[in-house]
């Protein structure tokens, strides 16, 4: 039987915006399918993002939707988790929004440890305004603010996020669907800042400019980079090279979360000790 | 039994009245001179229930307070002229979401970091002008620190019941100055709170504009799901580009602050040897009690002096300072900048008297012997 997205879904919202051959649709899916094997009330779900392609997923979704300014998903997210911490609290959002324009409130609500789960849909390419390299172009490539080359430095978002702080950390790729929404399950059952970074293709802005044939070639090309956690161990630096990681890539359930510890403080106020 | 009654800083009485309002939410940085509210708010929160956070920067600050107050909790925010600058985005979103919220702005001289322990009213006009695109403002300047109090209150009130972002003004003169303030009793002031949703979840439009000027709001985490965004919507929330439907909601969205009925509810002024005037001084926060020390002496001189102060800057007294431009040989405008409000004052005279302004920029108050001297000068 076909699974049941459409209880999900906001009637007469879709079709939505993304090109033919993007991600963001799979990613979609997978959050959709981790919400329902997390049993989530939706009243009770906020789904929060910035701007930009990934940005739209939120309006589709039958829930407490908040499409926010380029960048901020994380801090307005904040307020509402300070606000009802019995809410489960999802950003959405693209590489360009979150670890740019938003850098500082990711590695923020990373540091905090804040009860969010942040899934963020990295394309390396500034697709909504027509594909400007992001902090996540691979250095050398093709964009319309490069064209001679990107010659910036690649962050790593989810090297990015242990560093600064975040307790459940998973990357997979638009070509790994049932990993989707595995890990954002396990990202939203987790309580602390959980990012689940999701690889995925923008054929419109990034691979019509990098010579890629075919929405299949760019995929094809996840699916044989990515290497599980699990087998990279039994691999060499020389054999993982170029390649990337996918799986929990970090997870501690040792430090406080952030709305936890603000409710021992304020009891600690309250009973004057 | 006597109320109670305390020597108190300005920011401290603005953190005070912020309490009383209700407020449970404070996301901040800090920034000098307006730094003793979060540090206020920061002790008191906890107290209460509250919610207090210290954010990454300014921006996250006003971001986390509009997703508080979107979860339903009073939220308010301080900081100075470079934060507000930085702010401004976002209080744009919170005008177009139309989601309450108080921000405090503790002016300081400018522009960029100027001169931060110094006062200033240089940000009267990004009150109404500083986010991008048409919208409606409300800003309210305090002189006094039971009035910082007061009009903390009657902020969260007009955000509540307007659904929008609402800043108070004062500088850093009566941020920083401390007089004895007497503490309303609960129940003393109004407070008003935002207005709930009715209707089924399944019919509640978030932007209804049949349910008037300003639609209920719902909070997020209640029975009613919805979606909310920076992007020209229609009433159920989701973005629109139909030009009828943009237009009919940028034009609610700054009808209900400046249409007459939202004006006078609004507007609130102070009145001072104004009934025989010849020559008004039209003054507002600190400088308005320079003003107002030169009235008295002026009229010892048997010089026909009076103030107007409003209390409300925006939306602006169209009609007072109106009256007045009829009434008065001068209005004079002492502000500590080089002439904003002034602008405004001599849109609305239109000729029919003479205007003038006193301006001060170098972090010293404006002083009544300067306001005294351009009366004089005037006349």
């Amino acid at each position: 039987m076909a699974y049941d997205y459409e209880s999900s879904i906001r009637p007469g919202k879709l079709p939505h915006i993304w090109c033919p051959g993007c991600g963001h649709g799979i990613v979609m899916k997978g959050l959709i399918r981790a919400m329902d094997a997390c049993e989530l009330d939706r009243k009770n779900t906020a789904i929060v993002s910035g701007i930009g392609c990934a940005s739209r997923l939120p309006g589709y979704l039958d829930a407490c939707t908040l499409h926010t300014a380029h960048g901020r998903a994380a801090a307005f997210a904040t307020g509402v988790k300070m606000t009802k911490p019995e809410m489960t609290v999802i950003c959405v959002g693209g590489d360009g929004d979150g670890t740019a324009i938003g850098g500082n409130h990711f590695i923020h609500a990373c540091r905090r440890n804040i009860d969010l789960t942040y899934v963020i849909m990295n394309n390396y390419i500034y697709g909504m305004t027509g594909g400007q390299f992001s902090p996540c172009t691979p250095t050398g490539m093709l964009a319309s603010t490069t064209p001679y080359g990107n010659p910036d430095p690649v962050f790593d978002i989810s090297k990015l996020a242990i560093g600064a702080g975040a307790t459940f950390v998973a990357r997979t790729t638009a070509m790994h669907p049932r990993q989707i929404d595995k890990l954002i399950t396990q990202g939203i059952k987790h309580k602390g800042m959980a990012i689940i970074e999701v690889l995925d293709d923008c054929p419109t802005s990034y691979g019509r400019r990098n010579k890629f044939r075919s929405v299949i070639d760019m995929m094809k090309r996840l699916k044989k980079d990515a290497v599980p956690v699990t087998a990279a161990a039994k691999m060499t630096p020389e054999q993982l090279e170029g390649k990337f990681l996918t799986g929990v890539l970090y997870h501690d359930t040792e430090l406080p979360e952030y709305c936890d510890q603000y409710a021992a403080l304020t009891k600690k106020v309250q009973e004057g000790a | 039994m006597a109320k109670k009654s305390a020597l108190v800083q300005g920011n401290q009485a603005c953190a005070h009245g912020a309490i009383y309002a209700g407020c449970k939410y404070f996301g901040g940085y800090p920034i000098t001179p307006s730094t003793e509210v979060a540090e206020e708010m920061s002790a008191m929160l906890p107290q209460v229930g509250g919610k207090f956070i210290q954010m990454e920067d300014e921006i996250g600050a006003i971001a986390s307070v509009i997703g508080a107050s979107l979860a339903g909790a009073k939220a308010l925010t301080a900081t100075s002229g470079p934060g507000v600058s930085l702010k401004q985005e976002l209080i744009g979103y919170a005008c177009i979401a139309e989601v309450p919220c108080v921000i405090i702005n503790v002016m300081r001289g400018g522009p960029s970091t100027g001169m931060p322990t110094g006062p200033g009213q240089s940000d009267v006009m990004q009150a109404k002008w500083g986010t991008h695109g048409d919208h409606a403002a409300i800003a309210l300047v305090p002189e006094s620190i039971q009035e910082i109090f007061e009009e903390t209150v009657r902020a969260f009130n007009l955000a509540e019941k307007f659904r929008m972002p609402v800043q108070v003004l004062f500088d850093e003169i009566v941020g920083h100055m401390r007089e004895r303030i007497v503490f309303p009793e609960p129940g003393e002031l109004e407070i008003i709170d935002r207005e709930a949703p009715t209707v089924s979840p399944e019919e509640y439009k978030p932007f209804d504009p049949t349910k008037g000027m300003v639609p209920p709001l719902a909070e997020f985490g209640s029975e009613y799901k919805f979606h909310v965004t920076g992007l020209n919507k229609a009433a159920d929330g989701f973005p629109t580009t139909k030009a009828e439907l943009v237009d009919a909601e940028e034009r609610r969205q700054v009808d209900k602050v400046e249409c007459e009925e939202a004006r006078a509810y609004i507007e609130k002024n102070e009145e001072f040897m104004l009934d025989d005037a010849e020559v008004v001084l039209w003054a507002y926060g600190s400088s308005a009690r320079s003003a107002r020390y030169a009235v008295n002496e002026l009229r010892k001189e048997g010089i026909k002096a009076g103030l107007f102060r409003p209390i409300t800057l925006w939306p602006f007294p169209e009609k007072r300072t109106s009256e007045l431009a009829e009434q008065a040989k001068a209005i004079i405008v002492p502000e500590m900048n080089l002439g904003q409000m002034i602008v405004e004052v001599d849109r609305v005279a239109q000729g029919r008297c003479t205007i003038d302004g006193v301006h001060r920029v170098d972090g010293d108050p404006l002083n009544p012997g300067q306001i005294i001297a351009k009366v004089k000068e005037v006349l």
